[in-house]
């Protein structure tokens, strides 16, 4: 399955977000993440179907101003 | 007792009402000062910036995590160090929607209902989108964010915030990292006038702890600065002066300033002049 992670195409085999999160070695805790523009809790991962072509953002904290 | 005549005169006792700085969502803040944290020359240096400004709040944002890199975990660390309620924003958004999912973001992983709404008109200037700001603002709200829109000097587009539901505005002093200061004062000032009761913050744009003096002085009840601090050769020296720059503007405000006037009078009395 193709997808947009982060702005770059990856293939990947979770089925659902929370395996992605894992399969990329995130720390689920330390990451907020979005499918196709729309917030994904933490809670809900497990229950996020992904599909191809969809688009995943997985972000942490930074500095702002 | 007695005081020698070469004396100054006793203190005026310091008003009850200069203790403590603004009061946004029924929280009242330490201070007057809120500080970013991108653009310091280490973390070190941020570190000490912010311990020097003893910040109201300090801004942060959310920006992609590489896999499995831990970025995030060791700003974040640093951050929860020192010790200052923490403001994230939406900076880089330029539609509501993104903007939206942002903040959704930033709740779940800062852990705060409080969020710097920003989105983006212009790529050039910076300049907020007051169509899109509105309505994520709107949004935000009803989901039970704290909503602390960057926003123009336009009292219309105020007036639509607040009717949206937001209960602190932030207008810009000039565009971000501009340093130029409170580029339309006459407009600010207007914006004051209009919502006196309206707990201001002027974010963006200043350079100088002067500006920051100025802005408190004009009546705002806060300014939050970045680049100023961040980019100057001494961060922590330049926090310690806007800190400073902040509670003179707000003592200087507070004291009741004279109005100005266009000609002279005399300070010393002319009663009893000599050779007249």
């Amino acid at each position: 399955m193709l997808l947009r992670i982060n702005g770059e195409p990856a293939r990947a085999g979770a089925r659902n977000l929370a395996e992605l999160i894992e399969a990329l070695g995130h720390d689920p805790r330390a990451v907020a993440t979005a499918r196709n523009g729309r917030f994904v809790p933490a809670s809900a991962r497990a229950q996020e179907p992904l599909a191809e072509g969809d688009e995943i953002e997985i972000v942490s904290p930074r500095q702002g101003g | 007792m007695t005081r020698a005549p070469h004396a100054g005169p006793e203190p005026a006792p310091e008003p009850q009402d200069d203790a403590g700085g603004p009061i946004f969502y029924g929280r009242r803040m330490r201070s007057a000062l809120m500080l970013g944290t991108a653009g310091y020359p280490s973390p070190a240096a941020l570190a000490e910036a912010a311990r020097a400004a003893r910040p109201a709040a300090v801004t942060v944002s959310l920006r992609r995590e590489d896999a499995g890199a831990r970025a995030g975990a060791a700003f974040w660390e640093l951050v929860r160090g020192l010790g200052a309620p923490v403001l994230p924003n939406t900076a880089g958004c330029f539609t509501a929607r993104e903007a939206v999912t942002t903040a959704q973001m930033a709740r779940e992983l800062f852990g705060t209902d409080w969020i710097k709404l920003e989105v983006i008109g212009r790529a050039d200037t910076l300049a907020p989108d007051p169509f899109g700001l509105v309505e994520a603002a709107r949004i935000l709200c009803a989901e039970g964010f704290r909503v602390f829109p960057y926003a123009t000097e336009d009292a219309v587009l105020a007036e639509r915030l607040l009717e949206a539901g937001c209960q602190v505005l932030m207008p810009w002093g000039a565009p971000i990292g501009a340093g130029l200061g409170l580029a339309n004062p006459h407009g600010l000032r207007a914006l004051r006038r209009c919502f006196p009761d309206v707990p201001m913050v002027i974010d963006a744009g200043l350079g100088l702890p002067s500006h920051a003096a100025a802005a408190l002085e004009m009546g705002f009840d806060a300014v939050l600065v970045n680049t100023a601090v961040a980019r100057a050769a001494d961060p922590a020296r330049m926090a310690r002066a806007f800190a400073r720059a902040v509670e003179a503007g707000a003592l200087g405000r507070a004291a009741g300033p004279i109005p100005p006037r266009e000609t002279a009078t005399p300070s010393t009395p002319v009663a009893g002049r000599p050779f007249s």
